[in-house]
């Protein structure tokens, strides 16, 4: 792989900026390790809380003409449960990232706590799911509570810690420049955009939380923006995710200010050597303009 | 999506027949994921594939999702995603197919496609009991050799549909050996298989939630049942010996003993 796609983000040292974005396919540890062994330079496991908790009954994901809708409600084995997925995922050889929810700060840091003694590199906390009720998004949209949050977490844990945030708000650089100043390493932007469907034959809304979140190409001009506003307020590292399924979107998000990049929904339409494809683009690309290493792109477009 | 015809296929199994083109298309073994308004959407194996823009889901009353759609009618709607997954590959050769319970299902447009280019189709057909035999007379139209197993004998050789497949491979060589069924059964018919140094393919069945390869709920190992499967061969099974016919994942993703 060429040394120009090697990267550092908040401490963690990446061989090539794509990653897995949370919520994808990151409750089996085996799997993970797979991800890795396709050439993702880093996975974030699906967000695992406190409790074992089921999220909510079919239909949970609808595919709509620009992306996909979902609305799992944070399925998830408990943290408690999770140490030999985490263990099995570091088999890849890449740095595991684990994203935690919590119904409170206390949650978030106790969670926190338990991944990193099970092995977690790095986590990444969930203030952004826009569809369940007292966690997630509710969270992501005070920056007050978010940089509780951030706190919390950063008194008990000693290992980089990533905030991702939801779009479904005024000024997301607001609430990215509460988690920096609260000591957030790095900043994952977006999740999912707040969104519905409805059958017209039924008139029912299909989704059986009726709201979910939007990903996929639609949201990716969006996730581009965001990126953009949240680098020229904070100095922290911003990972890019939203739509991303080409190399040309992954550079797109670098010269909007993001470091790396997370690759999520393209993965129900590619398959997984989409990582590899990813990276040997971005690489022909720093090649060709002539870019020594792939941190020189990050936020090249603020110079215009 | 309306139902367009409905059939009793024994007392707890029904076939609802729907136009789609896209079904219309998938290979054997794929699957639809099949929204019940209200109530659910759960994977199902398409019973019946045919260029006409006809398909069908043939589905056991088992759960409350199933059980409503027992109770819909000719004209209902019902939603139907996909086809989702990868099916089975065909073999020109000598080939058994063993399928147990509600398992025929996705075995049934298996064995229609081989019957136009296998050179022998043997098929096994087991069940608990009579009532429980499905698609007799739609095997027998396209496969030569059929037999049946009961657990209690009331129809066929008395046994499981196990015992008398390793009876045959006993004596007879195959080029490829299909399976499908409870996933005990899949895993006794999967070691016959490297016993008897045979081909093997196995549709597995999880619990599926997004149906297209995203959420995980699904995994087993390294592979998504619905993106990587349902299908899968004696050589992918052997990458995870560790949980097939051992350990499924529950709704929040902790794995629990089978």
């Amino acid at each position: 792989m060429s040394s120009r796609l090697v990267t550092e983000i908040a401490g963690l040292k990446l061989t090539n900026p794509t990653m897995l974005a949370a919520g994808i396919l990151g409750l089996s540890g085996a799997f993970l390790r797979r991800v890795a062994e396709a050439g993702a330079g880093a996975v974030v496991t699906k967000s695992v809380g406190l409790k074992p908790r089921i999220g909510y009954p079919n239909p949970t994901v609808v595919q709509v003409d620009c992306g996909l809708l979902n609305a799992m409600g944070l399925p998830s084995p408990g943290i408690h449960s999770f140490g030999e997925e985490i263990k099995e995922a570091k088999k890849g050889g890449v740095p595991v990232v684990v994203s935690i929810y919590g119904f409170s700060p206390r949650d978030f840091a106790e969670a926190a706590k338990v991944a990193v003694e099970e092995g977690a590199d790095a986590l990444e906390l969930n203030v952004s799911c826009p569809h369940v009720e007292k966690t997630g998004s509710e969270i992501g949209q005070s920056p007050r509570l978010v940089a509780k949050v951030v706190k919390e977490v950063k008194n008990k844990v000693d290992k980089p810690v990533f905030v991702k945030l939801t779009p479904n708000v005024a000024d997301i650089s607001l609430v990215a420049e509460a988690a920096a100043k609260a000591g957030a390493d790095a900043v994952t932007a977006i999740n999912t955009v707040r969104a519905m469907t409805i059958n017209i034959e039924t008139t029912q809304p299909v989704l059986a939380n009726r709201i979910g979140g939007l990903s996929g190409p639609a949201i990716k001009p969006i996730a581009v923006r965001c990126v953009y506003e949240i680098h020229r307020r904070v100095e922290v590292p911003v990972v890019g995710c939203g739509g991303i399924a080409r190399w040309q979107d992954a550079v797109e998000f670098m010269l909007s200010g993001a470091s790396a990049v997370q690759v999520g929904t393209a993965l129900a339409f590619e398959e997984l050597d989409i990582f590899k494809s990813i990276t040997e683009g971005i690489a022909a690309y720093l090649e060709r303009m002539g870019f020594r290493s792939v941190k020189d792109i990050v936020g090249l477009s603020h110079q215009h | 999506m309306r139902i367009q015809e409905i059939r009793e296929e024994n007392p707890k199994v029904k076939t609802f027949v729907f136009h789609d083109k896209h079904c219309a298309e998938a290979n054997s073994g794929q699957f639809v994921m099949v929204w019940i308004p209200r109530v659910d959407e759960v994977p199902m194996s398409l019973s019946s594939v045919s260029s006409n823009g006809f398909s069908s889901i043939t589905v056991a009353e088992v759960g409350e999702a199933t059980q409503t759609l027992h109770e819909r009618k000719i004209g209902d709607v019902i939603g139907i995603r996909g086809p989702y997954g990868k099916g089975f590959v065909l073999t020109s050769g000598t080939v058994m197919i063993v399928g147990g319970g509600t398992g025929l299902v996705p075995l049934m447009p298996l064995a229609e496609s081989l019957a136009k280019i296998s050179a022998k189709i043997s098929f096994l057909a087991g069940a608990k009991s009579r009532n429980e035999l499905l698609f007799l007379d739609r095997i027998k139209k396209v496969v030569s050799k059929v037999d049946v197993t009961t657990e209690d004998g009331s129809q066929g050789a008395k046994g499981l549909v196990t015992d008398l497949a390793e009876q045959i491979l006993k004596k007879e060589k195959f080029d490829m050996i299909y399976a499908c069924g409870p996933e005990k059964m899949m895993l006794e018919m999967f070691l016959l298989a490297e016993q008897y140094n045979t081909p093997f393919q196995a549709s597995l069945e999880r619990y599926i939630r997004c149906g297209i390869g995203i959420c995980g709920s699904c995994c087993m190992g390294e592979y998504r049942i619905c993106k990587d499967g349902p299908v899968f061969s004696g050589g992918q099974l052997r990458k995870v010996k560790d949980e097939f016919g051992l350990f499924k994942r529950e709704a929040d993703g902790r794995k629990v003993s089978l």
